[in-house]
């Protein structure tokens, strides 16, 4: 970009701005307090931020088809459970589904599985009904509602988009081994939460 | 290569695109601001060893010094050993140790958890030092059993708290920690000097061991 251009860009960016609008910091005015309600659940809840994360690197591993695929099956299936779980609530807690994930999904980031894409858009397609049901019935509860599903959804579309990515373009040998040493970390910490699950004292 | 001088290659099978001194170089600021950012203070308020959480998970595991020995001897010998042990051990270690917290939990007794920890410095102290290599299977066999025993003490010592699942993800977060912190001194394999001081360290790793384990059985 030549400097003109650039300055002029520039120039452009300062005027908007500087334009006298609301600025809705406010989220009363805006109406999208649940909608970040929902962004904020997914990165606060490693019940389900991690099991997210575990698809995106195991959809990432297999090629940018499989990424293409869960990216929008994650979310997809993950909307329709949270639907399902505003209509008809559950008082479950999850949290056997998300030892399961852990485990499951965090064995085969660990192990390179060699799955085919149509595969791993079935687990994504498994993973979002069974963490988006309960997240459903319990934004109904906490009269989110459905806008929070859409903020959950927004934020899973994205960690699948960056970090599927991110691994597709890994290529250094270490690169790929680190994504397999988190895929071990994810297993680990699913061992611990069935210990603490089954926890005597 | 014809007519030309024979390049050496490094001993150690770790291959950076970067040379270890630039490397250092490069992070090591880098480091050092983080630490210095480290928001130490921020801790006044948080009860220490009760499972509050991620902080408190993250520092159960270095808490005690004959763990912290065990996981950065592990990175260690990864690093002398090379691909794929470099990476293969620091990842058998806290699967298995996570199992061995799994059992500990669930309240499953296991003996002689101090003798073992305590053993498992001397191998792996004594394995740096003697620069033992193994087949791969055996080298991640011994690993794993150790990993156990240090698994199962932080499991049974873990007090009730009310974020077990952060406290968990805190935990293995420290050990891997502590692995990659072994990787990366491992990585002064490659010069002679380098070489050397892992098996001064090595050493002094086993000699440690040796006093934890007379700690243990008197």
């Amino acid at each position: 970009m030549s400097g003109r251009r650039l300055a002029r860009s520039l120039a452009l960016a300062g005027m908007v701005l500087l334009l006298p609008v609301p600025s809705h910091a406010h989220l009363v005015n805006s109406g999208l307090g649940p909608f970040y309600d929902g962004v904020s659940h997914l990165a606060l809840t490693p019940e389900d931020l991690l099991p997210a994360l575990a698809l995106a690197l195991l959809a990432g591993q297999r090629g940018s088809r499989a990424g293409r695929l869960a990216l929008f099956a994650l979310p997809g299936a993950w909307l329709a459970g949270g639907l399902l779980g505003l209509v008809l609530p559950t008082t479950h807690s999850g949290t056997v589904v998300a030892t399961v994930s852990f485990l499951g999904l965090g064995g085969l980031v660990a192990a390179e599985a060699r799955l085919r894409p149509g595969w791993v858009t079935a687990l994504a397609t498994v993973l979002g009904l069974l963490h988006g049901y309960p997240n459903g019935a319990a934004m109904g509860q906490a009269e989110v509602g459905a806008l929070g599903l859409v903020g959950v959804v927004t934020a899973l579309f994205t960690l699948v988009a960056l970090a599927a990515a991110l691994v597709v373009s890994i290529r250094a040998p270490w690169g790929r081994i680190a994504v397999r040493v988190a895929g071990s970390w994810i297993v680990a910490i699913g061992l611990l939460l069935l210990g603490w699950s089954f926890r005597t004292r | 290569m014809k007519g030309g001088a024979r390049v050496e290659r490094p001993r150690s099978g770790l291959r950076l695109r970067l040379a270890p001194s630039r490397l250092l170089e490069q992070t090591l600021p880098t480091i050092a601001l983080l630490a210095t950012l480290w928001p130490s203070l921020a801790w006044a308020h948080a009860e220490r060893g009760r499972a509050e959480g991620f902080l408190a998970g993250l520092h159960h595991p270095v808490s005690g010094l004959d763990h912290v020995l065990a996981m950065v001897s592990v990175g260690l010998w990864g690093a002398q050993l090379g691909p794929p042990a470099v990476w293969l051990l620091p990842v058998t270690f806290p699967m298995v140790m996570a199992f061995g917290g799994m059992l500990g939990l669930m309240g499953v007794p296991l003996p002689g958890i101090e003798s073992g920890i305590a053993v498992s410095g001397i191998l792996l102290g004594l394995a740096v030092l003697t620069r033992w290599r193994p087949p791969l299977w055996a080298a991640a066999a011994v690993v794993g059993f150790f990993a156990v025993f240090h698994g199962h003490a932080h499991g049974s010592e873990l007090p009730a708290g009310a974020s077990g699942l952060l406290y968990s993800v805190g935990f293995v977060v420290a050990t891997g920690t502590l692995h990659a912190v072994g990787i990366g001194i491992g990585l002064i394999h490659r010069w002679a000097w380098g070489r050397a001081a892992l098996r001064l360290a090595g050493g002094l790793v086993a000699c440690a061991g040796v006093y934890f384990l007379w700690r243990a059985v008197s």
